[in-house]
């Protein structure tokens, strides 16, 4: 019994102080800044920034390689505090929030044939670009889901994927997560949205769901000059810069793909995206 | 003679990637790139042999003297864990690029089943100390052999226009499969 023991934290011991004394030998020296920014991050590990992880982004920002205000998701007093650690100055930025450019759940979107394979959108998408009869629909299968790290995204009984705003934190990393490419960072204060991205001609997308933009352009005939809604390819277009702050626009649109989220809408449409 | 075969055995014949299917993981995992696949050959190289060697001498040293053959795995996984950590160290300080693009892989290496099928099989044949070190060197060459190939197929297979179904891991897995077809033809070469 007592031989064995020894033997082996003989051996143990042994490559221990040899890599003790590899370590001293090897010891890369890093910036104390770096750990001071990785201190000052959210600490998630989201990846928002590109970046593997917090303590990668704040070697690159030691480094010079991101910018201090690189880090999407934390607020604008850790972004001034992050740059002061490194001598440097940040704008303020507008607040962004992601945005799911689809609404067309199974109660509204028709299908085109039954999917019965891995629950997973990027899966769905290899096969003829997934089910839904809409080349550009929400496949609802929850890969935005999985990619959020801060819990933001939920799913809604018919089956699509919403964006809850006051959890969201616009670090993009279910933009990236969906294979249709439904997800866009919009301007937090935006209220009126054009949920749809299916650019067929009218009859066919209406075909296809119920609540999809026909390209009707009741929108943006709506501006007398210089509209803010423009329709490209049979689908409108928010022009986020100058965004529209009108409740009355959403009323015109035949299908209901035009949406507003601002303060006076019900309770119950503010809270989804 | 006997040595030079061992070594031609050890890189051709019996490749322990394409013929004994051992360390597929970084064969698979770091072949992208042939700067990344000749990295990790050094790495292993370098822990293949040091380990082999170590784990004779202590076999021989210390376990079977008190007949604690029993030991013998734990013992293994023990120093080739400890020489991966020293390889991990040392590349962290001379060479942080490719430290970053082994990623994974390179920690990997303590579980990489062809070290420890490299330390074990030197003991099962009552290898010589030198044979030991020649062969683990020769076995690390072959699998270096085969990740370069490999490697060089796939930079030129990223560029290629693959049909839909194959791209990306199903492509991989036909080429490393050919690749063995491929060194199937050296059998015979050496007994």
């Amino acid at each position: 019994m007592l031989v064995p023991t020894v033997v082996l934290s003989g051996i143990g011991l042994l490559s221990g102080l040899g890599l003790a004394l590899a370590a001293r030998a090897f010891a890369v020296e890093t910036d104390p800044r770096q750990d001071r920014i990785t201190e000052a991050l959210p600490g998630a590990n989201c990846g928002g920034c590109g970046y593997a992880g917090c303590g990668d982004f704040a070697g690159a920002v030691v480094r010079g390689d991101a910018k201090p205000d690189g880090c999407p998701v934390c607020d604008q007093e850790t972004r001034r505090l992050v740059a002061s650690i490194v001598g440097l100055t940040v704008q303020d930025r507008a607040p962004q929030v992601a945005l799911i450019l689809c609404q067309g759940g199974d109660d509204v979107a028709a299908k085109k044939y039954r999917y019965n394979g891995l629950a997973s959108c990027a899966s769905a998408a290899l096969l003829g670009g997934g089910d839904k009869a809409c080349g550009a629909g929400c496949l609802g299968l929850g890969d935005c889901q999985r990619a959020c790290a801060f819990g933001a995204v939920e799913m809604t009984p018919s089956g699509v994927a919403r964006i809850i705003p006051a959890r969201c934190t616009a670090c993009g990393q279910c933009v990236a997560a969906c294979p249709k490419d439904l997800i866009k960072l919009v301007p937090a204060e935006a209220t009126i949205h054009v949920l749809c991205s299916n650019h067929d001609r009218g009859p066919a997308a209406k075909k296809a769901c119920a609540v999809a933009c026909l390209g009707c352009k009741k929108c943006e005939k709506s501006f007398a000059e210089d509209p803010r809604i423009k329709v490209a390819d049979f689908l409108a277009y928010i022009d986020y810069e100058h965004a529209p702050d009108d409740p009355a626009l959403a009323a015109l649109c035949p299908t209901g793909s035009l949406v507003y989220r601002g303060a006076a809408a019900p309770a119950a449409e503010r809270t989804s995206s | 003679m006997q040595l030079v075969l061992l070594v031609l055995s050890a890189i051709l014949v019996n490749n322990f990637v394409l013929s004994r299917f051992l360390g597929i993981c970084p064969f698979l995992g770091v072949s992208k790139k042939l700067s990344t696949a000749l990295g990790m050959t050094a790495a292993v190289m370098f822990v293949m042999t040091l380990a082999s060697t170590v784990c004779w001498l202590v076999f021989h040293g210390l376990l079977r003297p008190y007949g604690l053959e029993y030991l013998q795995t734990i013992s293994f996984i023990l120093i080739i864990a400890a020489m991966v950590q020293l390889v991990e160290l040392a590349l962290q300080k001379l060479s942080p690029g490719l430290y970053r693009s082994l990623g994974i892989y390179l920690p990997l290496i303590t579980t990489n089943c062809a070290v420890l099928g490299c330390a074990v099989m030197n003991i099962m044949n009552e290898s010589s100390l030198l044979v030991t070190a020649v062969f683990s060197l020769a076995a690390a060459m072959g699998f270096g052999l085969a990740l370069v190939l490999f490697s060089g197929i796939r930079e030129v297979l990223a560029l290629a226009d693959t049909p839909r179904s194959f791209r990306g891991t199903a492509i991989a897995l036909l080429t490393a499969g050919t690749l063995s077809l491929s060194f199937m033809g050296f059998a015979g070469l050496v007994k």
